[in-house]
C-alpha cells in the first residue's frame, strides 16, 4: 500500500504541474513566459513516463519537445521579438468563448474517461530495451512500425531538402 | 556490513536493509532519496571547487606563470574564498528585465546539470539510477541546458546577452548532434544503452582498442563536439570577453552568475566522465586479455580512483584546449559542424555498423 501512496503523491504532484502551467500557458500575456510554461508542461509528462517506468518514452519526450521544439520555439522568438512586447488584453467576448470551448473539451473527455471501465492489467511489465526497439520499428511482422517509420523518413527528407530549397541564397 | 573499496553493492544493500528495518518503505524511498541528493550535492560542490582552482592553475600553468598560491599552500584555498566572495556579494537586479525568466534561468542550467550526474557510475555498486537507455537519458537532459541560458540571455534585456544566448543556442544545437552521433556508434559496439553493462563490456578491453579505427574517430570528434556544447574555448563565442563583456550571463551577479559558473565547470566534469565511461571503460581498470598478472596488479587500484583519474585526465585535454587553440568565428564554427564533423560522423556510424556485423571488434 504504502508504494502506492508515493506514486499517488508523484502522479498528483506531476498533474498538479501540468493543469496549473498549461493554464499560465495559455493565459501569459510575455510570450517567453508561456513557452517557458510550455516547457515544464512537457517535462512534467515526461515525468509521469518516467513513473510509468517507460524511460525510453520519457527520454524521447525530454530531448523532442523540451530539448528541440520548445528550444527553437524560444530561438524564433529571441529572432523576432523584443522584450517591452506585450500581448493585449483578450476581450471579453473571445474570452469566454475560449472558455466554454476549453470547458466543453474538459466535460466531453471526463465524461469518456469516467465512463469507460478500466480493468487492471496483469500483463507482464517487459523490459524496454535498445534490441527491442529497433527491432520492431525494423518488422514488418506483428508489432512491427517498419511502414509509419519509412513514411515518416521520407516526409522528414522532403521537409529537409525544401528549407534547404527556400534558405539557398539565388544566384545573382 | 562490510565496507568493500572495490564494490560498494554490498554497502548500498546495507544502508538500503537498515532503514527498511526501521520505517516504512514509503519513508524509505524518500529517505534514501534524500542521501543520494545531498551526496551529489556535496559531490557537486567540491568538484566545482576544485575544477574552478584546477582550470587556473592549468592556465598558469600554460602561460609560464605560478597561479593562485596565497590562500594556503599552493593556494588551494582560493577557490573557497572567491565562493565566499560570491556569496556576499549583492545581487543586482535588472530594472527591465523579465524578473521572473531573469531569476529562473540559472536553476534551468543547473538542474539539467545535475539530472545528468545522477546517471553517471562512478564506482562499481556506486550508481543512483542506472536506466536501460542510461546514455540516451544524459543527452536528453543535458540539452535543457541550452534553454536556461537562451532564457538568460532574452530576460537580461541587454544586446550583449542576447548576442552571446544566440551564438551559445546555434552552437549547442548543432554540436548536440555530433555527440549524440559519436555516441551511437559507440553503442553500436557495446549493443546496449545501460551504463553499467557497457562498463561491464570493456572488463576485456576498453572500446577505445576493442572498437579500432571507427572507435578512435568517435572518439576525437565526441571530444571537439562535447568541449564545443559546454561553450568552452576555444568555442566560447558565446562569451567572448573582448566582443560581449560575457554574454549571456553579463548581467548577473553574486551567487546567480556563480550558478552559471559551477554549471558551466560541472557540465565539463559530466561529458568528460561520459568520454571516460563510454571509451575509457568508466571504474573498470586497466586490462589486457591473457596478461593475467598484469590484471591482478590493476585490479588491486580501486575502481573509483580508475574513474576519477581517466576524467581527470580527460579534463586536462578540455582544459589544454582552451588555453591552446584561438577562438572560432561563427561561421567557421558552423562550418566545422556541418560540413566537417557531421559527414564524417555519419560515415563513422556505416563503418562500426559494418565492423560489429563482421565480428571484427574483439
Amino acid at each position: 500500500m504504502e508504494s502506492i501512496l508515493g506514486n499517488q503523491v508523484m502522479f498528483i504532484i506531476f498533474s498538479a504541474m501540468i493543469v496549473m502551467f498549461s493554464i499560465l500557458t495559455v493565459t501569459s500575456r510575455r510570450i517567453l513566459r508561456a513557452a517557458t510554461f510550455l516547457l515544464f508542461v512537457l517535462l512534467a509528462t515526461a515525468g509521469l513516463y518516467f513513473m510509468l517506468n517507460y524511460q525510453f518514452l520519457a527520454a524521447v519526450q525530454i530531448t523532442l519537445y523540451a530539448g528541440g521544439i520548445v528550444v527553437l520555439i524560444i530561438f524564433s522568438i529571441l529572432l523576432t521579438s523584443h522584450i517591452d512586447h506585450k500581448f493585449d488584453k483578450v476581450p471579453a467576448q473571445k474570452l469566454i468563448m475560449g472558455v466554454i470551448a476549453a470547458g466543453g473539451g474538459i466535460a466531453i473527455s471526463l465524461m469518456t474517461l469516467l465512463s469507460y471501465n478500466f480493468t487492471p492489467s496483469n500483463q507482464q511489465p517487459i523490459d524496454v530495451d535498445m534490441k527491442t526497439i529497433g527491432k520492431s520499428l525494423l518488422s514488418y511482422g506483428d508489432n512491427g512500425y517498419v511502414l509509419p517509420f519509412e513514411v515518416i523518413s521520407v516526409l522528414l527528407l522532403a521537409a529537409m531538402i525544401a528549407a534547404i530549397v527556400i534558405a539557398k541564397r539565388k544566384k545573382v | 556490513m562490510e565496507f568493500n573499496i572495490y564494490d560498494f553493492t554490498s554497502f548500498t544493500k546495507w544502508i538500503d536493509e537498515s532503514l527498511n528495518a526501521a520505517m516504512s518503505p514509503f519513508w524509505v524511498m524518500i529517505t534514501e532519496m534524500a542521501i543520494i541528493g545531498v551526496a551529489i550535492l556535496a559531490f557537486y560542490a567540491l568538484v566545482g571547487l576544485f575544477l574552478v582552482y584546477a582550470e587556473r592553475k592549468v592556465c598558469a600553468f600554460m602561460q609560464n606563470r605560478v597561479g593562485p598560491n596565497r590562500v594556503g599552500p599552493f593556494g588551494i584555498f582560493q577557490t573557497i574564498a572567491d565562493l565566499l566572495k560570491l556569496l556576499m556579494k549583492e545581487l543586482v537586479y535588472i530594472k527591465n528585465a523579465d524578473k521572473l525568466l531573469f531569476n529562473i534561468a540559472p536553476f534551468i542550467v543547473i538542474t539539467a546539470s545535475f539530472l545528468a550526474i545522477a546517471a553517471i557510475p562512478f564506482a562499481k555498486g556506486l550508481h543512483a539510477i542506472d536506466f536501460n537507455i542510461g546514455i540516451f537519458y544524459v543527452v536528453a537532459v543535458s540539452s535543457l541546458g541550452v534553454i536556461g541560458i537562451l532564457l538568460a540571455g532574452w530576460s537580461s534585456n541587454s544586446k550583449y546577452s542576447l548576442i552571446g544566448a544566440m551564438r551559445s543556442g546555434a552552437q549547442i544545437v548543432s554540436y548536440e548532434l555530433s555527440v549524440g552521433l559519436s555516441l551511437i556508434t559507440m553503442v553500436i559496439l557495446s549493443g546496449s544503452m545501460q551504463l553499467s553493462t557497457i562498463v561491464e563490456a570493456q572488463a576485456n578491453g576498453w572500446f577505445i582498442f576493442t572498437g579500432h579505427i571507427p572507435a578512435i574517430i568517435a572518439f576525437v570528434i565526441y571530444m571537439i563536439a562535447a568541449t564545443a556544447e559546454t561553450n568552452r574555448g576555444p568555442f566560447d563565442l558565446a562569451e567572448a570577453e573582448s566582443e560581449l563583456t560575457a554574454g549571456f550571463h553579463t548581467e548577473y551577479s553574486g551567487i546567480r552568475f556563480a550558478f552559471f559558473f559551477l554549471a558551466e565547470y560541472m557540465n565539463m566534469f559530466i561529458v568528460a566522465s561520459i568520454a571516460a565511461t563510454i571509451f575509457w571503460g568508466g571504474w573498470m581498470p586497466f586490462h589486457v586479455p591473457g596478461w593475467e598478472g598484469f590484471n591482478t596488479v590493476m585490479d588491486y587500484i580501486p575502481p573509483f580512483i580508475w574513474y576519477i583519474g581517466k576524467t581527470a585526465v580527460i579534463i586536462f585535454i578540455m582544459m589544454l584546449f582552451k588555453w591552446t587553440f584561438p577562438r572560432l568565428r561563427i561561421d567557421q564554427l558552423l562550418t566545422l559542424e556541418w560540413k566537417y564533423l557531421l559527414p564524417i560522423n555519419l560515415f563513422n556510424v556505416v563503418l562500426m555498423a559494418f565492423i560489429v556485423l563482421m565480428g571484427w571488434h574483439w
